[in-house]
């Protein structure tokens, strides 16, 4: 039973790791929230949905798409809320992008209704049994995707020429600036690869639980800001093991607490973190 | 003399404008709470269960829920001193959601279903004479030693430190007078609404508070309650907008942000000497 | 004859860094003190352990025969010493005798309640505030901008601001940070004539600079920091003459 459980907390943390990344790679480079990130979350899962529903395009093709359309919807934020606020204030973006959650949020309902959809997955339910842990095909592929994108991420960040440059611009804005790095690209870049990771968790869970609703973008938004202070605001393993963390507290207070408090345990531990050690337990980026 | 439909949103223009200054006064001293609404829902619960379950009287039930918002307050606000800016907004948020959480579960208070039947005693008068009070009081802040302090601290900490203001005693005070503030109106709003649940209180209702400040701006104080009254009246404005309603209203904060992002009311927009400046420009372009 | 000021011991460290190492120094009522060294020498480092915005590492601090070592910044402005800054730090949106009213915080004590209710104690004292604000803005000729913002003044005027802003504060003992960085010939030697004329209100006065000029000429007594330790002290013209300092200065000009 608590194998299954391991499984399942590992499956739903690896989602949640991959909507943190998002949270923390923008907190990394511009020390700024962006509020929208749950409803890219949640509008990379409903592009998904469209594309396979629709254009009856395999669930393949439906995650690129996904990925694509969430990348430019990040890019597209970063234009309108933070490139012409960031310097203003560190206030004006917040509240930029808590009203485009809002909009955003409310054009789903429009368009989609507010109740659950089901999402059609062409993936057989096949179980696997490795040891005392019981696995579905359909948490192979998720855990696969997850993990393949935080590898590819990972590499992506440290060994390429465009990683350098966005830890550059992480560290200091300007001094990257002055070293000819071309900032406000790198910045637009920077969020439409988070964007990309978190339209495709938006996905992932959207497989793992079968349903996706205009309204789940809203608490995975709150439940990412508790992941990256929890794990450090700014910093990347911090994202992923605090992710990853959370996936199992959440699927074990399920099982052993009345599920209302689940959500609460998030944002009690965070709470806690906040007051006892503020720069997360892998430290923040300083900026 | 007015129908009842006017006098109830005048009613909760009023509630609104005393939440817009609660938050607005924790803003003055430099911190950024985003849960406002919990010590709003704190106030109100506190009234309400003290009306209903043990029969006190209004003054008295609402002057507890004030106190019960003021002392959650303190308890926030003291730990979360060291937080700043987004910290504290974040760490305000995670309060909001676990109380609400907390109270779905308690059974005592209602659950999930909250807390029927609650008299209805607020009137307009209440609403109207308590808003004075505090216009009247954040008038009076403007040159006092209480307002330098606020916002001697709000500028920089360590400088107003230096110059003799204890800004741990200072923020904590700022932080808890508008828990309080905001409890008494949570208490108004159960008395008027005769209905509160945990959803009333829950984060979009914090986020509804904030809105009120930044629309109207933090500059002076009639910022916020002109942002709460045009936020209150909108809903109502807007009603032919049916379902797009909140459409508008997210992009109405982006527009915002981008226009002018301090709000709509700067210091100098009721000052003569402001506006006469403009006419006096435009009087000379237009000489020959 | 103990001082007014009394500095035994003291060190700082930061991580590994010890940015003060046993210091030890006293400032003798009604002076002027001068403290100078090379750039990272320590110097505000001091400032910051004396006005309490920093905690010592060791060591022990003295004030009117009171021991400040781990006071709170604020109780030490309330027990008479002040401080500006190197690198000015206004309250920008405040109005000019606002931020010098803001000096006047532990002169008085009025609250919430009388705040409200406007007691004639309250109006009384905030006028009595008012007008130590308006007459130390007079000392520092600032009096015509008095309504305008801080932000908007000059760079000289912000100067005199922030001194007019400590002295609000009724202070014994002033601390002044580089008081006369990118100020011409002209001005500093306004600024001379000022720090004298507020020596002679009875101030005592400890003062970080570069400019060797002023420090001749108006300190009385000098201190000589390097590498976070005290490598010399005494009269002007004795300090300048020691080898120790000059070599500690070698390449830099006065």
């Amino acid at each position: 039973m608590l194998a299954q459980q391991l499984v399942n907390g590992l499956t739903l943390g690896s989602t949640y790791a991959l909507v943190a990344l998002g949270f923390t790679l923008v907190f990394g480079i511009l020390g700024m929230i962006n509020f929208a990130h749950g409803e890219i979350f949640m509008l990379g899962a409903y592009i998904a949905l469209l594309l396979v529903t629709m254009g009856g395009f395999s669930i393949f093709w439906a995650l690129i798409g996904g990925m694509v359309g969430a990348a430019l919807l990040g890019m597209i934020i970063e234009r309108v809320s933070f490139r012409p606020l960031r310097n203003v204030s560190i206030l004006a973006p917040l509240i930029s992008t808590i009203g485009l959650s809002i909009f955003l949020r409310s054009l789903a309902q429009i368009i989609f209704g507010a109740e659950s959809t089901r999402f059609p997955v062409s993936i057989k339910t096949e179980f696997f049994q490795l040891g005392p842990f019981q696995i579905s095909l359909l948490q192979i592929v998720i855990l696969a995707i997850s993990f393949g994108l935080m590898a590819i991420f990972q590499a992506f960040i440290k060994k390429t020429k465009i990683g350098k440059a966005m830890r550059a611009t992480s560290e200091s804005l300007y001094t990257a600036g002055l070293l000819g790095i071309p900032v406000d690209r790198i910045i637009l870049l920077s969020f439409a690869v988070a964007s990309a990771l978190g339209g495709v968790a938006g996905i992932l869970l959207g497989l793992n639980f079968n349903a996706i609703s205009p309204l789940m973008g809203k608490m995975v938004g709150l439940k990412g800001l508790t992941i990256i202070i929890l794990g450090g605001m700014g910093n990347i393993t911090g994202a992923m093991v605090g992710g990853l963390f959370l996936g199992f507290v959440e699927v074990l207070s399920v099982g052993y607490l009345t599920s209302s408090y689940r959500d609460a345990v998030a944002f009690a531990l965070m709470f806690l973190v906040l007051l006892i050690r503020p720069t997360g337990l892998f430290g923040r980026v300083v900026r | 003399m007015i129908d009842a439909y006017t006098s109830q949103v005048l009613t909760f223009i009023g509630i609104n404008s005393i939440l817009a200054l609660s938050l607005y006064i924790t803003a003055l001293a430099g911190q950024l709470s985003v849960g406002h609404a919990a010590f709003m829902g704190i106030g109100a619960y506190t009234s309400a269960l003290l009306m209903t379950r043990l029969g006190w009287p209004f003054f008295l039930t609402t002057a507890c829920g004030a106190l019960m918002g003021g002392v959650f307050g303190f308890c926030i606000g003291l730990p979360t001193l060291r937080l700043k800016d987004l910290y504290l907004a974040i760490a305000t948020l995670a309060f909001n959601i676990i109380w609400v959480v907390m109270l779905m579960n308690i059974e005592a208070f209602g659950g999930a279903l909250g807390i029927f039947n609650v008299p209805k005693v607020t009137n307009n008068w209440t609403v109207y004479i308590s808003l004075g009070i505090l216009l009247l009081f954040f008038h009076r802040m403007q040159d006092s030693r209480l307002g330098r302090a606020f916002r001697s601290i709000q500028e920089d900490e360590p400088a107003a430190r230096a110059m003799g203001v204890n800004a741990v005693y200072y923020k904590v005070y700022a932080f808890t007078l508008g828990a309080f503030l905001a409890g008494y109106a949570g208490a108004l709003y159960a008395h008027f609404v005769t209905f509160i649940s945990p959803h009333d209180f829950e984060v979009d209702r914090s986020i509804e508070i904030l809105l009120f400040v930044v629309l109207g701006g933090a500059q002076t104080f009639i910022g916020p309650v002109i942002g709460a009254v045009l936020l209150t009246l909108a809903p109502e404005v807007l009603r032919f907008l049916a379902e797009y309603r909140l459409l508008v209203y997210g992009l109405m904060f982006v527009v915002i942000m981008l226009l002018r992002h301090e709000g709509l009311i700067e210091e100098d927009t009721f000052s003569w000497k402001r506006w006469s400046r403009t006419f006096r420009r435009e009087g000379r372009a237009g000489a020959p | 004859m103990p001082a007014l000021l009394e500095i035994l011991q003291v060190t700082k460290v930061f991580g590994g860094l010890k940015a003060l190492d046993q210091v030890s120094l006293g400032v003798d009522e009604g002076k002027i003190f001068g403290l100078i060294g090379p750039n990272g020498a320590g110097k505000t480092t001091l400032f910051n352990l004396i006005s309490g915005a920093l905690p010592v590492s060791s060591g022990r601090m003295f004030f009117k025969k009171e021991e400040i070592s781990r006071l709170p910044d604020y109780r030490i402005c309330r027990m008479g010493i002040a401080r500006t800054y190197q690198n000015i730090r206004l309250f920008g949106k405040m109005t000019v005798l606002e931020n010098v009213m803001v000096g006047q915080h532990s002169r008085t004590q009025a609250g919430l309640c009388s705040t409200l209710l406007r007691l004639p104690a309250e109006r009384a004292e905030n006028a009595r505030a008012r007008q130590t604000a308006e007459e130390w803005l007079e000392f520092f000729h600032l009096t015509a901008k008095k309504g305008d913002k801080a932000s908007s003044l000059a760079y000289g005027e912000e100067r005199r601001l922030e001194m007019a802003r400590a002295l609000s504060t009724e202070p014994s003992l002033l601390l002044l940070d580089e008081p006369s960085a990118g100020m011409n010939l002209q001005e500093v030697r306004d600024l001379n004539e000022l720090i004298l004329k507020v020596r002679s209100r009875g101030k005592t006065i400890l003062i970080i600079e570069h400019n060797m000029r002023l420090i001749m000429d108006i300190c009385d007594h000098i201190a000589v920091l390097d590498f976070g330790q005290k490598i010399a002290e005494g009269p002007p013209a004795e300090v300048r003459a020691d080898s120790r300092v000059i070599e500690a200065y070698l390449g830099k000009e006065a």
